[in-house]
């Protein structure tokens, strides 16, 4: 088997506060493969933004990796600190965020932008970086690519913008890239363009692409396999077709079922009851036991079930059966 | 039925323009936005009727004009046969107002910090000098949170528990119809339809009328009655739910629903929407949505196509049928 692009392994990010250690993250461990896009859902809260910015190395302290690690093609980097970090961020991992009016630089033209980064991080004359800053933005769809070299951010449309930012992301060739909620603030209809935009990018370049985000749609069409996280723990992993299709942990399932579909008319909506615990206040055992219907004692006695513990798919000690209709026949 | 809301002809303008003196230095003509442009419809008591569109659309806008936050600037809002501009009797324009209550799409910044939530749940009775005793206590109850948490202040709930509080203070003036602008949008899908029931429930238990903006086509799907689409402050079209969804009638209604990203469909590969909302204050000519129709033929640009009825549908489009 090859290297994957970005393997965390065992990976715990920790805030020490007044009221004790909390964990934001706890013992995530999954790999992405070049051409590979993992989606990453889980509600507000659950750490799926902290793990994308405990990867590329941006925990504003005190946040920080306590164990754990986080391979690059193999090598460590939740270890680089300063110089050697900043050398990796924008040339061997890029970042989309999900506001992209705030992750431009209002006062420089989005040329001298992409034009600073290709210089920064590839071996290129400024007439070389203006050339591949106008072929970038052209890749990511931008009509009139050299004439737009010029404009300011503030010049371009919210779907422009975070297509700029996609370029931005893109521009020195980077082998991952985690997209943070890249088409939250965007219209349906540009929301759409954005997600082809990556998909198109993702398979041309071989780019392992992080999604995180808590839209289950955007999840199904863009990703190859989906993560779902709750509390800071992975809940279940697995190709996106088996995850969100045939969810084996009792939290997915039940917010597949709590989603408004089509098909489902003006039925009642499936609730799960209550809301996700906070991180200083998780109970023991599985953190997901007071709101699960399938709740046992071992549930709420014994630490919390892992992927690794359970079969590898779902970190619950009495999963969905994988085939619910089986289950219901016999 | 006799609709409860009549929207005739709406439209509402805002100055954008520079201040004066940057317009002379700078000799920019005045800016002319126009948010909402001649939108009619109705609404029947104890109805869903939903207003969908992106962004700029004006959905926000017409749920300010009809709750009496903004003031229209052409046409009329008939809310219970009293038109709300026009009305001269204080009583009656009181005694509607008392009827319409809002729903706003973030709770956490739609209740005040400083203030216990019965004193918020208590205000729109407070505020007309009627009697709190007991009230706050239980609306809290019925929607689903405790007593106890009467004497409490916004920080202590979650996302979902303040969208409760604010349904709480939307109900306790006993209202008849509530404008919901994108209720659940802030929230997590597990708490959306813990809300989403609620506001189910509410509405069979008070006989409520609401009027639910959003840009969340499954949303709107599973809540509303009837469904208005917008686009660029014009209504597009409007149908019954099913209708709209079997059969849309106007481009940009299908373009909308084939747009939205779909749990079923794994690894869709389609065919992106091409352009954007074009700018609401030098729209296009003709048909606002003409630059970006798969459709659009050389009346489109020149013409602009009235509201017409199709059977249960009505819509703006030439080419419809």
């Amino acid at each position: 088997m090859t290297t994957p692009i970005l393997s965390v392994r065992d990976l715990v990010v920790e805030i020490p506060t007044r009221h004790g250690v909390l964990r934001p993250v706890d013992h995530v461990s999954y790999d992405i493969a070049a051409g590979e896009i993992l989606g990453v859902v889980g509600e507000s809260g659950a750490g799926k933004s902290m793990t994308g910015n405990a990867v590329i190395g941006l925990l504003d302290p005190p946040a920080r990796i306590t164990s754990g690690e986080v391979l690059l093609s193999g090598q460590p980097v939740h270890s680089l600190r300063g110089e050697a970090l900043r050398r990796l961020r924008g040339k061997r991992m890029g970042m989309i965020f999900q506001d992209p009016l705030t992750s431009l630089n209002p006062l420089l033209t989005v040329g001298d932008q992409l034009a600073e980064t290709i210089i920064e991080h590839l071996d290129v004359s400024q007439s070389e970086a203006r050339r591949r800053a106008v072929a970038a933005l052209d890749e990511v769809g931008i009509p009139a690519a050299s004439q737009r070299m010029g404009s300011y951010p503030h010049e371009f449309s919210g779907g422009m913008r975070q297509r700029v930012v996609i370029a931005l992301a893109l521009c020195a060739e980077p082998d991952l890239v985690i997209a943070d909620e890249p088409t939250t603030a965007l219209d349906v209809s540009v929301q759409a363009q954005i997600i082809v935009l990556l998909k198109r990018l993702c398979r041309e370049r071989g780019v392992a692409v992080m999604l995180v985000t808590h839209d289950m749609g955007v999840i199904a069409e863009a990703a190859d396999r989906g993560a779902v996280m709750y509390a800071g723990r992975l809940g279940e992993l697995g190709p996106v077709r088996e995850v969100l299709g045939r969810a084996r942990h009792p939290y997915t399932a039940g917010l597949m079922a709590s989603t408004p579909l089509a098909s489902q008319g003006r039925a009642r909506l499936r609730q799960i009851p209550g809301a996700m615990p906070r991180l200083g206040n998780l109970p023991p055992g599985c953190a997901f036991s007071p709101r699960c219907e399938r709740a046992q004692p071992r549930c709420r006695e014994e630490p919390g079930p892992t992927l690794e513990r359970c079969d590898g798919r779902a970190a619950c000690w009495f999963p969905l059966p994988r085939d619910a209709k089986q289950e219901a026949e016999a | 039925m006799s609709p409860i809301i009549k929207v005739h002809n709406l439209t509402r303008i805002f100055d954008v323009s520079k201040p004066w003196l940057n317009r002379v230095i700078e000799r920019v003509p005045r800016a002319l936005l126009t948010a909402v442009s001649e939108v009619s419809f109705e609404v029947a008591e104890n109805s869903v009727y939903a207003l969908v569109g992106e962004s700029g659309s004006g959905k926000s806008t017409i749920g300010k004009i009809i709750v009496g936050l903004v003031p229209p600037s052409e046409g009329m809002v008939e809310i219970e046969g009293v038109d709300l501009a026009s009305e001269t009797d204080a009583r009656k324009i009181d005694a509607v107002r008392a009827d319409i209550q809002m729903i706003f799409q973030d709770p956490y910044a739609s209740l005040n910090p400083r203030w216990r939530v019965r004193d918020i749940i208590a205000e729109p009775v407070a505020a007309r000098g009627g009697k709190t005793e007991g009230l706050a206590e239980r609306l809290l109850e019925q929607v689903g949170l405790s007593a106890a948490d009467a004497g409490k202040y916004p920080h202590e709930f979650s996302g979902g528990q303040r969208q409760r509080i604010c349904i709480a203070r939307a109900l306790s003036s006993e209202p008849r119809i509530i404008v919901c602008d994108e209720p659940t949008s802030a929230l997590d899908v597990s708490v959306q339809s813990q809300v989403l029931n609620l506001m189910s429930d509410l509405r069979e238990e008070f006989g409520l009328t609401y009027l639910f903006i959003s840009h969340d086509l499954t949303v709107v799907r599973h809540m509303a009655d009837v469904i208005g689409v917008l686009y660029l402050g014009r209504l597009v079209e409007e149908a019954p739910r099913d209708r709209l969804f079997s059969d849309p009638k106007h481009p940009y209604t299908r373009m909308l629903f084939d747009a939205a990203p779909r749990m079923d469909a794994y690894g869709r590969e389609v065919d992106p929407p091409k352009g954007e909302i074009p700018d609401a204050i030098n729209p296009p000519p003709g048909c606002a949505f003409h630059p970006r129709c798969p459709l659009a033929v050389g009346r489109c640009r020149t013409e602009r196509p009235e509201m017409r009825r199709i059977g249960e549908t009505r819509v703006a489009c030439h080419l419809a049928e």
